[in-house]
């Protein structure tokens, strides 16, 4: 399995029923076709769906129903359409259960940067920082470290930050790291790494647990 | 009632001058008034300020303006999706400035609701928050983001009643209705537009005291269809 499928399968399960989550651009939209079946899941998009499907097959797009990445969608029964005041409404005031978001650089307090790297690349804010500082719950899926080979989960950002201290786990194609009060502690590995890995390619401290360590 | 809403793409945005700042409905293409950018394009109008939540894609949308030259400024959330724009930025030929989605739709909201702003504490962080003012209500801070209006709105609807009460359509429904509510003229393009009451009052999205001016859009260009490179494919 390709290592962003595998990040957002292992992503699904963080889903509990009946929550409303948000799947930022990128890996996050994998999720759609690992949702745990058989359990009502609420699917948030920033353009206006609340109940949103899994992608448009080839040759049933409709032109006026994308997701917040601008790919041709499909809505459950039960969804609603609303204007973008409505679902930033929804955002701001916590009814996000849980985001799933992508990272430039994620520091060791939970600090997540992802929307300008000055001067080179700005895809600028969208429903990113509403998202990181308003949702309950923020899961950061991201390789582990950036294209360059430099160190994504650093001891602090040097990029500007989308929100300070709103990560709570990382997903990566190496390990999944929670966010505690005292630092990241390493929870699980994917098939095939080792804490030695995990460690030579984070630069941020990292708590690992006695014993073995589960897989992914 | 006074006279007519309807009016030809070019008598509608006829008195869109130079240098205007226009609110543009549309997130990505669904909701965007194609029909009206490409008047505004055949019409020479240049100096603009465009508002709108994202810089569209190349060849599309507000980017057909952006790459004409005609636009000095553009205010938005996400401009991702368009690298001929991030690039005149950070050639220094476009200015934009970027706000949180939300806070974006918000201060236009205050500026079609009498308001003079919103607080907020998105953001706070932020180098662009220094210079805010700060409000504290409820032990919790804030800032003061100033309400946003625009001389001209170029809105999408689904269908549109001659009354001006508009219907929006999916996601095409996006910064539309705030947008309408936030300009001075305000000028709809619609795919139909259909006698007072073949809307039922209960199914308006947004009522027509907020539209000027109706155009009943003539060609759906293939900018009002499917995107291929946004599709699944066989």
């Amino acid at each position: 399995m390709p290592y962003k499928h595998r990040i957002a399968q292992r992503a699904a399960q963080e889903i509990e029923a009946g929550q409303i989550i948000n799947l930022g651009i990128g890996i996050p939209t994998l999720i759609m076709d690992y949702l745990p079946p058989g359990q009502q899941v609420f699917v948030h998009a920033e353009n206006g769906i609340w109940g949103m499907g899994p992608r448009a097959a080839a040759g049933h797009e409709d032109p006026d129903l994308i997701d917040a990445g601008a790919a041709y969608t499909t809505v459950v029964p039960g969804a609603a359409f609303f204007d973008s005041l409505m679902s930033f409404a929804i955002i701001r005031s916590g009814r996000i259960d849980l985001a799933f978001l992508g990272a430039l650089q994620i520091a060791q307090n939970g600090d997540l940067a992802n929307w300008i790297i000055p001067g080179k690349m700005t895809p600028g804010i969208g429903g990113g920082m509403e998202l990181a500082q308003k949702a309950r719950k923020v899961v950061v899926l991201t390789t582990h470290v950036a294209k360059s080979g430099q160190a994504k989960i650093l001891k602090s950002c040097s990029l500007p930050l989308t929100a300070p201290g709103c990560v709570a786990l990382i997903i990566t194609d190496l390990a999944v790291i929670e966010v505690t009060a005292t630092g990241l502690c390493l929870k699980e590995l994917a098939a095939g790494v080792s804490v030695a890995e995990v460690i030579a390619k984070t630069e941020a401290d990292l708590q690992i647990p006695a014993g073995e360590l589960p897989r992914f | 009632m006074g006279s007519s809403k309807i009016f030809s793409v070019g008598e509608a945005c006829r008195s869109i001058v130079d240098g205007a700042t226009v609110l543009v409905g549309g997130f990505g293409q669904p909701g965007t008034p194609n029909s009206l950018i490409r008047q505004l394009l055949a019409q020479g109008t240049k100096q603009l300020t465009l508002v709108k939540n994202d810089a569209s894609e190349p060849g599309l949308g507000i980017s057909t303006l952006i790459e004409a030259g005609r636009v000095d400024r553009l205010i938005a959330s996400h401009v991702g999706l368009n690298p001929l724009a991030v690039a005149l930025m950070n050639e220094g030929r476009l200015k934009i400035d970027i706000y949180p989605q939300g806070i974006l739709a918000e201060k236009i909201r205050a500026g079609g609701a009498g308001l003079g702003g919103i607080l907020t504490d998105i953001g706070l962080h932020l180098d662009s928050s220094l210079a805010a003012q700060l409000v504290e209500i409820g032990g919790i801070r804030y800032k003061v983001e100033p309400a946003l209006r625009g001389n001209v709105a170029l809105i999408h609807a689904e269908r549109a009643d001659e009354m001006g009460n508009l219907v929006f359509a999916k996601t095409a429904y996006n910064f539309n209705p705030v947008m309408a509510m936030a300009a001075d003229l305000v000028i709809v393009e619609t795919a139909e537009i259909v006698p007072p009451g073949a809307i039922g009052p209960d199914h308006v999205h947004l009522p027509g005291a907020f539209v000027d001016r109706l155009v009943l859009i003539e060609e759906f260009g293939p900018e009002y269809g499917v995107l291929k490179h946004h599709a699944l494919q066989t």
